[in-house]
């Protein structure tokens, strides 16, 4: 892709491209996948730095597949942000390909690769759009922050090699070693950095303005898939390797996903922008994928499975609708009911997933999160009630787009016209929310143990 | 299979209509209500379990099943919801609505979700319903409707959403305790009555919110007389007729059932709330002068002495099967009330009491209906209203509870009160001088029928209430 960059003139050729690679890639992992099902081990790579098992090619596959979806739903919109188009493209794989390591990671510094290899093209990202000034404000304010939790995070990489006297988290064992001062701040030093990376307060501060002055569909991946990857490395750490001595650190983090779950929510509430709102929902869904971290088992596995497609299909669909307006506020969808049916009633959809309501994928994703905390035990029921309080506080501002959709009167001016293909590949996200939300078994037939 | 085409053919038919191009949508629904109401007819005549039973796997992984199940109290409801929806598309032909295929729709997905909730015997199937109800109603009222519609249905929409998440935390409590991991409905009561009695308490209350906010319970009604006021005649109809008795139907089959130590320890509570539900909707009835909002207050008095008849307790029963005859004709009343109203409102133009009158002079059938439907409302003798209340009393009389007697006493108060602002409320706009000059026409034939049939119905149960018994089983 990067080395298309130099050849290609014309921009539909990328978008042609980058489809066509997605497509390879995930035919490709259910290849592998297929393989691990039917009972081969896959090996170890670069010295057992790298294990798949069948949770991580699923994971893979599913990403590759999600991000084709998005190449489909969003390329148009890519090609208009700036000139470098197969320079953006070449970026999103990147990322693709830091989110293949963190799935896969068997050792410390490849979980610090992988983070570092999806960040630092989402800096350039984020900066993309060169004449916006928030766009470049943007850019920077995530590459200072960011390179202060990358800091924070190598400290914690740094304490834990201490006390272990390796990077393999396989040979990480803290029943021989007492756990002491030294690996238990590795651990929350570590907890802090990938905090920061999945937006999880109170190192959320950059979310908003980073999502909000991005152009809308590199906010749209970085919301997204890039989230979902990094909670997959968040969970498979704290589950796998630190789940162990969990009584350490869960306490911790449930008043993280506490203060995540309010302050997403409460401050979503106050947005005049959608583009903003749906920023800072994705502040507040970080704190359900929290659960799954939390819960230290098989169904917290599952959990993100589901909440990872349920919640990136959903989201991804409802920037590709965004996409199509001209005015982000609220007001920009008044009677976009009347005047295009099937874009209000796939965003309907969208939104009725992301607030969680039965039918649809969100609904399974928030239920299998809480039900993987509630099997630890009652200790956490405050903290599953006070999420379903929020969850309610969410239906608040996702409903206030239905109703501007679809009460409200209005002339909705697009920025784009919308093609069948539009029409078609939203109509199949809103399929595949649906089927979800019907039977997550197809979501979970796939994974082993 | 029965279960399931009752379920089936409002569902299947309501996403048919949102795409209707050709001819009238009016007649399609219809057609499909009626549909409807001949399988719930079949149902009601089956004379074997076997045949009321749909048993099949949903998401084994969970070991959530799509199983519906009808015995007698949801059968009679299913009953009730296919004889409500014809009532309504019958009455209101005549009524020009805007959107016409999205409305007929919305109705039709509403009827299928409320069946779904009446015939679910599997703990998420009626979860999945219970909100799969609410969504088309919350667009129903938001979009056809009063001034104020949007807000007060927003209000409606969050205190019911979170009802629901907070029961949901309870389901999956209870799904967790479950050997094996079920949510069938056996399992579900005996993990329940094993539960020690303070988890069983805490449990109660996470679904107790949810139906209290549907049925409603005081203090959560607070939604309830401005969103019925607000909406058009159909969805009230829905609302009040139908909707309501989701919370009371879930309170008898999946509360008191599942969790009888809980529902021991909360019982007085729940009484108290009901009593004070009675007097103090009765009382705000009083002083009504919109007739919309009277008869919302006065569906409060009457949900209260039901929720009162579920928590009685008495050793017979019988105040377990008074509640599902008033359960039913309830419906039947009200439907009717409202019909009434919506006349009343689109002759004269006005809902107020004061602006009212003389009724009887201009359009004596609808004078008559009214006064027919009001005497039902109020349970006098040979209207089908009298044997349901007259057993929800006779099971609080028997009651074991200590305090019986005094929740007699003061729900009695509330039938008293009922006989003022009913009566009242017919006397002005019945009789008295026409304080208008309009020239009000009596019923149209489709208005007649649809009076004709609730009519029938009140008479005929009223006569002959065993009918009502033989369904029950």
């Amino acid at each position: 892709m990067m080395f298309a960059a130099l050849s290609v003139k014309e921009k539909k050729t990328f978008t042609l491209l980058a489809t066509l690679l997605l497509a390879v890639l995930t035919g490709v992992n259910i290849y592998e996948l297929v393989h691990i099902m039917n009972g081969e081990i896959p090996e170890a790579l670069f010295n057992g730095m790298l294990k798949y098992g069948s949770f991580s090619i699923w994971f893979n596959t599913l990403m590759t597949g999600i991000a084709l979806l998005y190449v489909l739903l969003c390329g148009k919109h890519i090609e208009k942000v700036g000139q470098h188009t197969g320079e953006y493209y070449a970026l999103i794989f990147f990322i693709l390909c830091g989110g293949n390591l963190l799935s896969g990671y068997s050792n410390l510094l490849i979980l610090f690769l992988g983070i570092e290899i999806i960040s630092i093209p989402q800096y350039i990202l984020a900066g993309s759009d060169k004449r916006n000034l928030k766009s470049s404000e943007a850019s920077l304010k995530y590459f200072l922050m960011g390179s202060f939790s990358t800091g924070i995070l190598l400290m914690g990489i740094a304490l834990l090699y201490g006390a272990m006297g390796t990077f393999d988290v396989a040979k990480f064992n803290f029943m021989e070693h007492s756990v002491d001062a030294m690996s238990l701040g590795g651990i929350l030093l570590i907890m802090v950095a990938l905090g920061f990376k999945v937006s999880a307060a109170p190192m959320h501060f950059w979310t908003p303005d980073v999502y909000d002055g991005a152009p809308t569909p590199f906010t749209a991946i970085m919301a997204t898939i890039v989230k979902a990857a990094l909670f997959v490395a968040f969970l498979r750490l704290f589950s796998e390797t630190f789940g162990g001595i969990n009584q350490h650190w869960t306490l911790v983090l449930a008043i993280i996903t506490a203060l995540t779950l309010f302050i997403g929510n409460i401050t979503a509430v106050f947005q005049q922008s959608v583009k903003r709102m749906l920023a800072y929902s994705s502040i507040a869904q970080a704190g359900f994928m929290l659960f799954a971290v939390l819960a230290v088992n098989a169904t917290g596995f599952k959990g993100i499975i589901i909440y990872a497609v349920a919640y990136s299909v959903a989201t991804i669909g409802m920037f590709a609708v965004l996409m199509k307006l001209k005015d982000y506020t609220y007001d920009g969808f008044n009677g976009l009911g009347k005047k295009h049916p099937l874009l209000a009633f796939t965003a309907t959809i969208f939104l009725l997933s992301l607030a969680g309501i039965p039918l649809t994928g969100g609904f399974f994703a928030k239920y299998f999160v809480l039900t993987a905390v509630l099997e630890q035990g009652t200790g956490m029921m405050w903290l599953v009630i006070f999420a379903l309080l929020m969850a309610a506080i969410s239906a608040y501002y996702y409903f206030k787009v239905l109703m501007a959709m679809y009460f409200k009167k209005g002339e909705p001016e697009l920025a784009m016209e919308v093609t069948a293909g539009d029409k078609f590949f939203l109509g199949l996200a809103a399929a595949i929310i649906i089927v979800i939300g019907v039977a997550p078994d197809i979501l979970l037939a796939w994974l082993k143990n | 299979m029965i279960l399931l085409l009752l379920i089936l053919v409002p569902f299947v038919t309501g996403l048919i209509s949102f795409t209707w191009k050709h001819g009238s949508v009016k007649t399609w629904a219809l057609g499909a209500s009626l549909m409807t109401l001949a399988i719930a007819f079949i149902a009601c005549a089956a004379n074997s379990q076997a045949m009321l039973v749909y048993n099949v796997p949903w998401i084994p992984s969970l070991g959530a099943r799509f199983w519906l199940f009808g015995n007698g109290m949801s059968v009679v409801l299913a009953l009730l919801t296919a004889i409500v929806f014809p009532v309504i598309f019958i009455s209101q032909r005549n009524k020009p609505v805007e959107d016409a295929h999205r409305f007929y729709g919305l109705m039709l997905l509403s009827q299928a979700g409320l069946m779904g909730v009446f015939l679910a015997h599997d703990l998420l199937l009626f979860y999945f319903f219970w909100e799969l109800a609410l969504i088309p109603v919350y667009f129903l009222c938001s979009t056809w409707g009063g001034e104020r519609r949007i807000p007060v249905t927003f209000k409606f929409f969050v205190y019911t959403f979170m009802g629901s998440l907070l029961m949901l935390a309870g389901v999956i409590y209870l799904y967790l305790q479950t050997p094996g991991r079920t949510f069938d409905w056996d399992t579900i009561r005996q993990t329940g009555a094993s539960l020690p009695a303070f988890e069983q308490g805490a449990v109660f209350c996470l679904f107790f919110i949810a139906f209290g906010i549907k049925m409603p319970v005081f203090p959560f009604h607070t939604w309830q007389p401005d969103t019925y006021e607000q909406s058009s005649t159909p969805v009230t109809i829905v609302l009040s007729a139908l909707m309501v008795k989701m919370g009371l139907f879930a309170t008898v089959k999946w509360l008191v059932n599942i969790l009888p130590e809980g529902t021991v320890y909360w019982t007085n509570t729940v009484m108290v709330l009901s009593v004070i539900g009675i007097i103090y909707a009765s009382l705000l009835a009083m002083v009504q002068s919109d007739i919309k909002r009277l008869i919302a207050y006065s569906s409060i008095a009457h949900i209260g002495l039901m929720s009162l008849g579920i928590f009685a307790n008495d050793p017979n029963g019988i105040a377990m099967n008074g509640l599902v005859v008033q359960m039913f004709n309830h419906g039947i009343n009200i439907t009717g009330m409202w019909l009434i109203v919506s006349m009343i409102e689109q002759r004269y133009g006005t809902r107020n009491l004061r602006e009212l009158g003389g009724m009887a002079g201009s359009a004596p059938t609808m004078a008559i209906a009214l006064v027919i439907i009001a005497f039902a409302n109020i349970a006098l003798p040979l209207t089908n209203g009298f044997i349901g209340e007259f057993m929800l009393f006779h099971g609080i009389f028997q009651s074991e509870n200590p305090y019986h007697i005094t929740f007699m006493v003061l729900a009695g108060l509330g039938v008293i009160f009922g006989a003022v602002y009913t009566l009242n409320m017919v006397q002005k706009v019945a009789y008295g001088e026409a304080k208008t000059a309009v020239v009000v026409k009596d019923v149209s034939s489709n208005e007649l029928f649809g009076l004709i049939v609730i009519i029938g119905i009140i008479l005929l149960l009223g006569v002959y209430p065993k009918l009502l018994f033989g369904i029950m089983g």
